[in-house]
């Protein structure tokens, strides 16, 4: 049984139906990379996985580690497992990021029946798993992303990921606004959170971020379906051909 | 029993008049006698209503009671010295004072004996215009403070003043302060309204603050009064040539809260920082009125009220800017945010700016809305529960004003207060001794550490 199976999945914002009929199935152990052109549905994917009420979803179904992801609330689903890193990460004031992870992990653990980390074990997994993104003390006692750069804000999205510890993570667009050297510890902080019991999936316009989070599979994510699925080896297809070549493809297909 | 408005009525001619101010007392009678409460038509006073307090009977305090209160407060790491006054009475622990700096301080009554030029040099200069509700404070007011700092004295300590009320029996009260800060001085207030019980009260309390030349105040309104209470607040305050004021008042609870503040900057170069918080539910009211005048050229003020309200409570901002001919370079700002937790709250908003002059910097501003959707998912996503994302979400709105306060001990904890109050729970601080409402909180989760 997949991790995540995502069958016929249809979503609407008001009257405008954006997905029409996702089907992506995602094991332990694997990347999958998202692509596609803006517009097409790749962020309502991550979006209506996390449980964004702002979507509707019209027909089909998630089934997370054999449970019924679209009944839960968003905190469950958090607690069960799944992860988004946003695209926009929103704005705190007023409550640092220390406090921040430490009420979102306690209020996971009191989901999983486990007791509260103490403050010094928290602590102790807090300053190893700022090294993940190589973040600076500073950084953790600031408000959760107030003032922060776009580097600050996506190395912020990973260092949550990697404090929270989920089964299967969402990154939607995380090497937008991001420099090389930026790009790089975000990407590396994301190759260590690997593992054979999480699966990644990673949303993106370029296969520069690939050179770095080498995906098992590449989705092309086109007017609301998946169109086209294939091996890393596809996302170098695109960057050379663009979308345009799938547009044309499936015209020539239609007739 | 007589109504509370009757009382006035019928008692006011006869007040006992105090030496020394008896002529303005006088007149304040007469204002009252020829205008009554004829609010409504009033554009300053529209929305505040206090008939439900003066259709009642409320007791007058007796000046031969027992004013004496113990009193607890701790605030870690900061040390204030402090002046009590109980049911409009100076508490019997505070006697009028002559600190070493030369500052005076203790109770008005007891200043109108012993410093009578002082005090009637000051005493209600600050009105500059005159309001029924004023004008019955002025001639029946009970007891208050009188605190005169010389020039030229920096005091380190703060100086916290308490309006207690305690009482079995539902009162009506007024009290009168009355401070003089000299030039180039610099002090602290910290003003605590609380009730100290569950009964009914209305409090028409005025104070009057003179700034004089470089001097500096900084001024902190705490309000926590119970559900049941009035409290109509006046802050009449002068200023002159580059004096500066930082006013913030923090409202957690209390049935009608009016804060009237009128500030005057009379000279070049002032700076009037006025900040304000509220956060209301229940059938809770609570009316800022911010008058602030320009006079002279050069001077700054800036304004942010922010309010959160629930069920449904009722919040009303009136913010007046007066610009004078003349007051050329005059940088002034008005901001008022305020988020909705239900379709029933409403908030009555209206920043205003009045200008006479050109080459002027003004700005106004205000906002009503809910909490933002995206930030709650983003909050929930982390696996934090749909409650604490929206206690985590008011927090922070509420923190641009908190992070106002410059004393950090301060600040500290009144940001640990306005955490308890978003919790739906007690405001009271943990060691103080005024219980306002129901005691026994317990707080299991970290989102009141943060």
């Amino acid at each position: 049984m997949s991790l995540l199976s995502i069958r016929n999945l249809h979503v609407s914002i008001g009257d405008k139906e954006i997905l029409k009929g996702v089907n992506l199935e995602i094991n332990k152990g694997e990347v999958h990379s998202i692509m596609g052109p803006n517009g097409n549905g790749k962020s309502t994917l991550a979006a209506v996985v996390a449980g964004n009420s702002k979507f509707t979803v019209t027909q089909g179904e998630i089934i997370f580690k054999g449970k019924n992801l679209l009944e839960m609330p968003i905190d469950v689903r958090a607690a069960e497992g799944i992860f988004l890193g946003f695209q926009y990460p929103v704005e705190i004031p007023g409550v640092s990021i220390t406090n921040f992870m430490r009420t979102a992990v306690n209020e996971q653990r009191k989901y999983r029946g486990l007791d509260p980390l103490s403050g010094s074990d928290f602590l102790k997994l807090m300053e190893e798993k700022k090294k993940v993104v190589e973040m600076t003390a500073k950084l953790a006692n600031r408000s959760v992303n107030e003032g922060f750069s776009g580097g600050e804000k996506k190395k912020n999205e990973i260092f949550q990921m990697a404090m929270l510890d989920p089964i299967m993570s969402f990154l939607d667009e995380t090497d937008s606004g991001l420099d090389i050297d930026a790009l790089r510890i975000v990407a590396n902080g994301v190759n260590k959170l690997r593992s054979s019991e999480n699966a990644i999936v990673v949303i993106t316009h370029y296969q520069r971020l690939l050179d770095y989070i080498v995906p098992d599979f590449v989705h092309v994510l086109y007017e609301g379906k998946i169109v086209k699925s294939g091996t890393k080896e596809l996302a170098l297809e695109l960057e050379s051909k663009g979308y345009e070549w799938i547009r044309e493809e499936l015209e020539s297909k239609q007739k | 029993m007589e109504t509370t408005l009757n009382y006035i009525n019928t008692s006011m001619q006869n007040f006992s008049r105090i030496g020394i101010i008896e002529k303005k007392q006088n007149t304040a009678s007469e204002y009252f006698a020829r205008n009554g409460f004829s609010f409504r038509q009033d554009e300053v006073w529209r929305f505040a209503d206090f008939s439900a307090f003066l259709n009642d009977s409320l007791n007058i305090p007796n000046a031969t009671d027992n004013h004496s209160f113990e009193f607890k407060c701790n605030i870690p790491h900061l040390d204030t010295t402090r002046l009590t006054l109980v049911n409009g009475y100076v508490s019997t622990e505070t006697e009028l004072v002559v600190t070493e700096q030369g500052v005076i301080m203790g109770s008005l009554r007891k200043a109108i004996d012993q410093y009578p030029e002082l005090v009637a040099k000051y005493f209600g200069e600050c009105c500059k215009k005159d309001n029924s509700f004023l004008a019955i404070n002025t001639a029946m007011f009970t007891d208050g403070f009188f605190i005169y700092i010389p020039d030229n004295v920096e005091i380190k300590k703060p100086i916290q003043i308490l309006d207690v009320i305690k009482s079995q029996t539902p009162m009506f009260l007024q009290t009168r302060n009355l401070i003089y800060v000299g030039k180039n001085s610099r002090i602290t207030f910290i003003h605590c309204d609380d009730s100290y019980n569950v009964n009914r009260s209305f409090s028409n309390n005025v104070t009057e603050m003179f700034i004089d030349e470089y001097a500096h105040v900084e001024h902190y309104k705490m309000q926590n009064m119970n559900n049941v209470s009035g409290l109509l607040n006046h802050n009449y305050i002068a200023m002159q040539q580059s004096a500066s004021l930082i006013s913030n008042s923090i409202t957690l609870n209390g049935g009608n809260i009016r804060n009237h503040n009128e500030v005057r900057m009379l000279g070049e170069h002032c700076d009037t920082q006025m900040h304000g918080l509220y956060i209301m539910d229940k059938e809770q009211r609570t009316d800022n009125y911010v008058y602030v005048e320009h006079a002279f050229p050069n001077c700054t003020s800036n304004e942010l009220f922010k309010g959160i309200l629930d069920d449904s409570a009722h919040a009303i901002f009136n913010g007046h800017v007066l610009v004078s001919e003349g007051a050329t370079k005059t940088d002034a700002s008005q901001s008022n945010k305020n988020i909705l937790l239900t379709d029933k709250a409403i908030v009555d908003s209206k920043p205003f700016l009045e200008i006479y002059n050109d080459d002027v910097k003004c700005s106004h501003g205000s906002t009503i809305g809910q909490l933002d959707e995206t930030a709650l998912f983003y909050i929930r996503q982390r696996g934090i529960s749909e409650r604490n994302a929206k206690t985590l979400l008011m927090y922070a709105f509420c923190d641009e004003v908190i992070q106002k306060i410059t004393i950090e001990a301060l600040r500290e904890r009144l940001s640990d207060m306005v955490k308890k109050r978003l919790h739906g729970e007690l405001t009271v601080c943990d060691e103080c001794a005024l219980h306002c409402s129901v005691q026994d909180c317990k707080f299991e989760i970290d989102v009141t550490k943060i």
